[in-house]
């Protein structure tokens, strides 16, 4: 039996992803958890995040759960979700702090001339609702899902990888940004599986399966 | 292309879903979280509470529908009705919400927007502004109901709302509420036009076409309408695939 822990460093409420998981795994034995040993004890590892990245980072080193993350990002399976994809980067203008730095590249807020719809309206910020996601690569994490699909998303900052190979996915706001991003056993994105409907119910069970 | 999203609205009591006309003859009108699943089947973006428990002992109930709620439709949840403080937001957000919407708190402490932002991020804050058109291309603030003046004007008060830190407006013309004649499209279109952040047009819906205008014409982000739904007029798929004709971005 496969124990998933849903790292909880006080950032917002994680039930919802753990229920979530819950529907699709039920065999599964999940942990909403700060104790480092359990997130390494752990065989998958969800990293979610919401609120401004500051904060973010402030709540897990003042947790002590930094390491952990840093150990369990090196060969577990690894889901990062919203903050917890930006957070992986080495930096973000929003507070001008630096991330966890296991990928290269920058988390940048949309572009305020970039914002406007094909019928000249302004388009929002935040970046809130049901968006297409591009799929940029093949991933088991994609199963069953639709190239286009609709996720929810809502948030005002992105990730722009340096490295174009990370790119798993792509989304159009005012400007093409990166939704998604994976590299060996690490699967980050920007929008919110556990309010997704379906597709994001199919995605969590794709993780709760992947092997990488 | 980001989807422009409908969202059925629920008033809840007690714990129990509710409908009338203008709060009269209020009706038992079942579990919330079957007519939330039911919503959600039939394709909603997302789903708003409203939570209009009379009595201060029965107010923690709404805690528990959301938790209910949450633990079965995997879609965005906001609640609304009664947040004075930011431990009721947090609450709420604790028991599942994705968004809490502040009203008359607001308009007696507006830092109330700031603090709660602060605290759990903008994008789970909404401000429900309840408006009244007092004069040609001008429209006042109110409060309960619609019965009290506040004296703010409108498009004035959501940009100060939105530069506090609010993620949303949840923006409902009083004049319209209940009539079934469609949206105060010059009011949504005025303050969708105002702020940079997303509106939801709400009050007045009697059409699908309705819905459809206050995105056209309104310039809504998102359309909020209860009635329409919960009577068993139409569905949400109906109203998607009539947006969807008319030239409109949905989820379908």
């Amino acid at each position: 039996m496969s124990k998933v822990a849903i790292i909880d460093y006080g950032m917002g409420n994680l039930r919802s992803v753990a229920k979530a998981i819950e529907h699709v795994a039920s065999d599964a034995t999940i942990v909403v958890t700060a104790d480092p040993q359990e997130v390494l004890s752990a065989d998958r590892v969800v990293f979610p995040g919401q609120g401004a990245m500051p904060d973010c980072m402030r709540e897990l080193d003042a947790r002590g759960l930094r390491p952990a993350v840093l150990e369990a990002a090196k060969n577990k399976p690894f889901l990062g979700i919203c903050i917890g994809q930006q957070m992986l980067f080495e930096h973000s203008e929003e507070g001008n702090v630096p991330g966890l730095g296991i990928f290269k590249g920058e988390v940048r807020r949309f572009p305020a001339d970039k914002m406007v719809a094909a019928d000249g309206s302004r388009l929002k910020v935040p970046h809130m609702g049901w968006n297409e996601v591009w799929q940029k690569q093949a991933h088991p994490l994609w199963d069953g899902i639709e190239d286009g699909a609709r996720f929810y998303y809502v948030h005002s900052y992105y990730v722009d990888p340096a490295d174009p190979a990370l790119v798993a996915a792509t989304t159009d706001y005012g400007i093409p940004f990166t939704g998604a991003v994976a590299q060996a056993n690490i699967f980050a994105i920007q929008f919110h599986p556990e309010k997704s409907a379906q597709a994001g119910l199919q995605l969590l069970s794709n993780f709760m399966c992947w092997k990488p | 292309m980001l989807a422009k999203r409908i969202i059925p609205c629920l008033d809840v009591s007690a714990g129990r879903v509710v409908k009338g006309v203008n709060f009269i003859e209020l009706r038992d009108a079942g579990d919330p979280v079957e007519v939330a699943r039911r919503y959600d089947e039939q394709g909603a973006d997302e789903i708003t509470f409203l939570d209009i428990t009379a009595s201060s002992d029965d107010r923690n109930i709404i805690l528990h529908v959301v938790e209910q709620v949450a633990e079965q439709v995997f879609i965005p949840l906001t609640v609304g009705g009664g947040v004075r403080t930011v431990d009721d937001v947090r609450r709420l957000l604790n028991a599942g919400a994705d968004k809490v919407s502040i009203n008359t708190a607001a308009v007696n402490n507006p830092q109330v927007v700031a603090d709660a932002a602060g605290k759990v991020g903008s994008q789970c804050i909404v401000v429900a502004i309840d408006a009244k058109q007092v004069a040609p291309g001008k429209w006042e603030v109110f409060t309960h109901g619609g019965r009290n003046r506040t004296g703010l004007d409108v498009v004035e008060w959501a940009q100060k709302i939105a530069s506090l830190g609010a993620g949303e407006i949840l923006l409902t013309s009083m004049d319209r509420d209940g009539t079934k004649n469609g949206f105060d499209l010059g009011l949504t279109r005025a303050v969708s036009d105002a702020v940079s952040i997303p509106v939801i047009a709400s009050g007045g819906v009697g059409s699908l076409d309705h819905l459809a205008d206050g995105v056209t014409l309104g310039r809504a982000d998102a359309v909020l309408a209860a009635s329409i739904f919960h009577f068993g007029d139409h569905t949400v798929r109906e109203a998607k695939e009539l947006m969807r004709a008319r030239g409109i971005e949905v989820r379908l």
